[in-house]
């Protein structure tokens, strides 16, 4: 394998057990240089251990970490060119909000003029001037973490790490923080690797979202194609709400479900492949009775601001449709999708497909 | 109704107090009777006290008992810490199994665990200071761990490793982050230490040898040969330095935060 020379950091065939448990399993990741990507996933797949290998605080049971070409897997985390913002509670309770600014620069020996001219220049890109002498322990959340934040990019690093920075903030400051990280990070102009289990949050923030699930990659990609086009049920279920299906495949743009068989665009799948059949609430089109593939009955209608969320029972499965146009509940409806707006899907890598249907 | 039963419970403390501190008080009020009766009032005197400094054996004692404290204090409370360290980064099971065995020592009979000593320091050494001294570490290793341990509990990881990835060795960042952080519950375990020794009889008087003696152990042979009052004096002391070492920790294990912030100021 060749690094690729725009890659600045890769993980190679990552393995790592905790008392016998796999967490990560032959995990292979290119980070590209000025990145902005988010490891997504539930909670337990494995993102922090992920993050703690290239932070060096974890040492993985086999593969390697590259920074630059060169393999850093043993390499002690305070030598690594990555620093970490924690998603809470790292600030140094007994040191003033200076102080904690200072610290890795002190470290590294550096004169009192660049250290004061570092730590105005980091506050005011986190928006917190002034607030040197301040007592870390009375900051709020939001900016105990802008602190963080600033702390560590005082120190030039080459990659950013962000795990969860924002978990322990309520949803209006969470939104308020996601626009000045990204401002952040095109001022600094840095790699940053950021974690998430929330994924608006990725879909809003990174150039290239890593889907994870049980320690394994699910799919890698841009938001837009992550969102359109999930290789699996896994990716479209936790991307957003949608109508999954278990199906067959008849034959190249031809699928089967529920015992109908329905246009699609998707080719090159086996002759009676059994694939996941996604469907986006939004392309799901309620239809006058008689019409579409399949007919059932409204349960429930939910006005959601822009639209109506509908659900209708038919063919023993609950489906969710999105319109700006409300059927009355217990009205008899047709279903219909556009061939291009199915989504033809592979069963995922692990065995979670039956996890997901619940 | 409410008001009886306030005064009943203000009357049962009274009560309990009395009978803590009233067996004390007439130590003390006797260690200021110009008399040598125990039962007759002859007045006010310091002269036991001042008996009591010009007595060598006596100073030597209490030079002996504040060494043996000091030291044995201080060289547990290293071991203890490292100790609570190390235990805090076990995993679940060896972290429970060495929790228990950290506590038999404590709830072990003092008279067990003396001559337990004894019998080892015999082979290892002649019985004297040293094996005193030994002896009082060793009883005190669990005391510093049991109060530096909560402190580690409380302690958020991640404030250690924030440390070591801005560039910090594993040394910087337990002397400059961890360390103010459960400095409370290090001073608190030195002083309980440091009580523990001095309040120490029954390990001290199997493991001390001949001509060692500690204020204790000389109290205990001095009254075998018939009470003087000057012992009422020296214990009176002894208390009154125990009480105010317990005042003192009390102080610091209850405002863990505010010791934090003297610690850091002071520094
Ligand atoms: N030091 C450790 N010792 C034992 N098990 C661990 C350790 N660190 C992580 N694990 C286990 O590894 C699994 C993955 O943990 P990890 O922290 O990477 O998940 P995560 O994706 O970050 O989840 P979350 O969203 O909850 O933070 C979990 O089951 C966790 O219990
Ligand atoms: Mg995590």
């Amino acid at each position: 394998m060749e690094t690729n020379e725009k890659d600045i950091l890769e993980l190679r065939n990552i393995t790592k057990s905790f008392d016998g448990k796999k967490v990560l399993d032959d995990l292979s990741l290119s980070i590209g240089r000025n990145e902005f990507i988010t490891l997504l996933g539930p909670s337990g797949c494995g993102k922090s251990t992920t993050l703690r290998i290239i932070g060096g605080f974890v040492r993985p049971d086999a593969g390697s970490v590259f920074f630059e070409g060169k393999d850093i897997t043993n390499l002690a985390s305070e030598k690594r060119n990555v620093n970490t913002v924690f998603q809470k509670y790292s600030l140094f309770p007994h040191m003033n909000v200076e102080e904690n600014i200072a610290f890795g620069l002190k470290l590294k020996k550096k004169s009192k003029a660049y250290i004061q001219d570092k730590i105005k220049y980091a506050l005011k890109l986190v928006n917190l001037e002034g607030y040197e002498k301040r007592n870390t322990t009375a900051l709020s959340g939001g900016q105990q973490q802008r602190i963080a934040i600033a702390r560590a990019i005082v120190n030039e690093p080459e990659i950013l790490l962000l795990d969860e920075p924002l978990g322990a903030l309520d949803l209006k400051l969470r939104h308020d923080m996601q626009q000045e990280l990204i401002r952040i990070k095109k001022e600094v102009g840095i790699t940053f690797i950021y974690v998430t289990h929330d994924q608006e949050e990725a879909l809003t923030m990174s150039d290239k979202i890593v889907v994870m699930n049980k320690g394994i990659i699910q799919q890698m990609g841009t938001s837009k194609s992550i969102y359109d086009e999930p290789q699996n049920a896994f990716v479209a279920d936790f991307i957003g709400e949608s109508n999954i299906i278990g199906g067959i495949m008849l034959q190249d743009r031809v699928v089967e479900i529920l015992g109908v068989k329905i246009p699609c665009v998707d080719e090159g799948f086996a002759e009676r492949e059994a694939v996941d059949v996604v469907i986006r609430p939004e392309d799901l089109e309620i239809k006058p009775e008689g019409e579409g593939f399949f007919t059932g009955q409204v349960t429930s209608v939910l006005f959601k601001g822009a639209y109506y969320e509908i659900k209708v029972y038919a063919e023993g499965y609950e489906w969710v449709s999105q319109s700006v146009s409300a059927p009355e509940v217990g009205a008899r409806v047709g279903l219909y999708v556009a061939p291009d707006n199915i989504q033809i899907m592979h069963k995922p890598k692990s065995e979670d497909a039956e996890m997901i249907k619940e | 109704m409410v008001r009886l039963k306030n005064a009943f419970m203000k009357c049962y403390l009274a009560l309990i107090l009395l009978f803590l501190y009233a067996p004390i008080f007439v130590l003390v009020v006797l260690s200021f009777n110009d008399s040598r009766s125990r039962v007759t009032w002859g007045g006010f005197t310091l002269r036991w006290y001042g008996e009591l400094f010009s007595n060598r054996q006596i100073l030597e004692a209490l030079r002996t008992t504040l060494l043996l404290g000091l030291g044995s204090a201080a060289a547990a409370t290293v071991i203890g810490t490292l100790g609570a360290v190390g235990i805090q980064a076990m995993r679940r099971r060896g972290y429970q199994i060495v929790m228990s065995l950290t506590n038999i020592p404590i709830l072990n009979a003092d008279i067990v665990t003396g001559i337990a000593l004894m019998l080892w320091f015999v082979r290892l050494m002649p019985l004297g200071f040293g094996s005193v001294l030994a002896a009082h570490i060793t009883f005190n290793i669990p005391y510093v761990i049991l109060s530096v341990m909560p402190k580690l509990k409380s302690l958020n990881l991640s404030i250690y490793e924030a440390a070591r990835d801005l560039g910090a060795g594993s040394v910087y960042a337990f002397f400059h982050i961890v360390l103010p952080q459960i400095g409370s519950g290090i001073l608190a375990g030195f002083f309980m230490a440091l009580t523990m020794s001095m309040d120490d009889f029954v390990i001290t008087y199997f493991t001390k040898g001949a001509g060692v003696n500690t204020l204790s152990t000389m109290i205990y042979g001095e009254i075998r040969k018939g009470i003087k009052p000057e012992m009422y004096a020296l214990s009176t002391l002894l208390f009154a330095v125990i009480f105010v070492i317990l005042l003192v920790f009390n102080a610091l294990s209850g405002r863990g935060k505010n010791t934090d912030d003297v610690i850091e100021r002071s520094r």
